[in-house]
């Protein structure tokens, strides 16, 4: 049984990755934002911005990473609308084909594109001078934060995949996820920012998960934000888990 | 017992407070093909649902070659596919690459093979490694029986096969339909067109407003309508006749 849903997963994944293979958009769109917004704040208003010692790409870099997470996940949430609208979900579960495969195929697909994205973009802030001191360690610290961060936020788009009654609602919920990193210290320490905003922004998933990166790659002691980046993505990650499913099992 | 196929007994279902089927009884025997005529919102495709495992019954019970769809949906999905109202077939893979990943998924051995079966059984050989995008209507209706076909289930569920087509579509989709109960297979077919039912089913069930009102052969039926309604039957055809004659087309292969 298990064998069996681990085969249809694999199958069924493959399938997602040739779509993906077939429109590299959905790869390069989500990269290119992101090295825009890279390229934007180093080269143009990184000058102004004063983040102490280091240089700002270095500072910038996670928080990138977070917003192409962000949009990259949306493509989840619309293959699946697509498959949902198609009726391929219902061809799937009328077939001798495990039903949780049917998800966790769309949900691995979307920790590999965006795995790529994000190793593109890595790339490119290299190119413009980031350079991390983290060792084997340090990297798959990072590795594994983005991941869970991805596998969060990729369940929190199977809901809007599920339930949108339009494809522009399907990819609209991640706007708002978008802007959250704006609201943190990826860009600015938060020190400079009103009180009611300061508190906002110090208190928020993206700037724990921001600074446990920024320490990772900087080679510095992490302290508790490690700890407060892991809450946050493991409790959004199951919370979503929950929701998604119960979404699923009401569909046919 | 071994003889009956499918078996729904007093079916009922609601939704929300609307009571769509009201205690549907049938039976279809094995390698037969079954029409399920009824208009619009008369439960066809809840009663599909329901034999097909996707929905559970309220009450009454519903059997496909003898497993209960409620307490061995497991086993029931594995002698059974579902061609719903609209084609389900993934439009960004080619016609081949919808075959073989049904074939994984049922795990067929030897699905190349399978899949080259299917290709030329329905008539897209010249198609098979174009993606599905490009594909006419009647074309990808086709694949999408194709897909159901892959693992040779006993029983076929057709919901709506030909909606939406324009007629030498549905030609296209008649034939393959024919060509699948030459094989042996048990076909329950739902279709709000008489002349489907017509054309196509050994035994016609009508299911009006929850409940099957005629079930019988063509035959049957025909008694217990009234003449006006023959009347419209035979009316369909003709201008159906008219256009493919002026068209000039009996439907066969790739027109974009």
């Amino acid at each position: 049984m298990m064998m069996k849903a681990i085969r249809d997963t694999v199958t069924l994944f493959g399938r997602s990755m040739r779509h993906i293979q077939r429109s590299p958009d959905t790869i390069i769109t989500v990269a290119i934002m992101p090295i825009a917004l890279l390229l934007l704040f180093v080269y143009v208003f990184g000058g102004a911005i004063d983040v102490g010692t280091g240089s700002y790409v270095d500072y910038l870099l996670p928080g990138i990473l977070l917003i192409a997470i962000a949009s990259g996940i949306s493509y989840t949430a619309v293959r699946i609308f697509a498959d949902a609208q198609k009726g391929i979900i219902v061809r799937l579960h009328s077939m001798p084909v495990s039903r949780a495969s049917v998800l966790w195929a769309h949900v691995l697909t979307s920790l590999v594109s965006n795995a790529i994205s994000l190793v593109i973009i890595v790339v490119v802030a290299l190119l413009v001078g980031f350079r991390s001191s983290a060792g084997v360690l340090g990297w798959l610290a990072v590795i594994g934060i983005l991941a869970l961060f991805t596998l969060a936020l990729t369940w929190l788009a199977v809901i809007p995949g599920l339930t949108a009654t339009t494809i522009d609602g399907a990819s609209a919920f991640a706007y708002p996820l978008i802007l959250l990193p704006f609201v943190s210290s990826a860009f600015v320490p938060t020190g400079s920012m009103p009180t009611p905003v300061r508190v906002f922004a110090e208190n928020q998933p993206v700037t724990a998960i921001v600074e446990a990166l920024r320490s990772l790659l900087g080679s510095r002691p992490v302290g508790t934000d490690v700890w407060t980046a892991l809450a946050w993505c493991a409790g959004l990650a199951i919370t979503a888990y929950v929701v998604a499913m119960r979404a699923y099992n009401r569909a046919p | 017992m071994t003889d009956v196929a499918i078996r729904a007994t007093g079916l009922r279902r609601s939704f929300k407070d609307k009571e769509v089927l009201k205690g549907v009884d049938f039976q279809v025997r094995s390698g037969q093909i079954f029409a399920l005529l009824g208009s619009n919102g008369a439960g066809k495709t809840t009663t599909v649902n329901i034999l097909s495992t996707l929905l559970k019954a309220d009450g009454g019970s519903a059997s496909v070659c003898g497993l209960d769809t409620q307490e061995q949906a497991e086993r029931v999905r594995e002698k059974i596919s579902l061609t719903g109202q609209f084609a389900a077939v993934d439009d960004i893979l080619t016609g081949r690459e919808n075959l073989v990943l049904v074939a994984k998924l049922r795990a067929v051995p030897d699905h190349r093979r399978v899949a080259d079966r299917l290709l030329h059984q329905f008539g897209l050989r010249d198609a098979a490694d174009r993606r599905v995008a490009t594909y006419s209507g009647g074309m990808a209706r086709r694949l999408d029986i194709a897909m159901s076909l892959v693992g040779r289930p006993a029983v076929v569920f057709l919901d709506e096969p030909t909606t939406g087509l324009d007629p030498e579509g549905r030609h296209e989709v008649w034939r393959a339909i024919k060509e699948l109960a030459a094989d042996g297979t048990t076909i329950l077919l739902t279709t709000q067109y008489l002349d489907e039912a017509e054309q196509l089913a050994d035994r016609i069930a009508i299911l009006h407003q929850g409940v099957i009102i005629a079930d019988g052969t063509l035959g049957d039926l025909k008694e217990l309508l009234p003449p006006a309604k023959v009347e419209y039957i035979e009316k369909q055809p003709t201008l159906e006749e008219i256009f493919l004659a002026v068209v000039g087309k009996k439907g066969e292969e790739t027109h974009r």
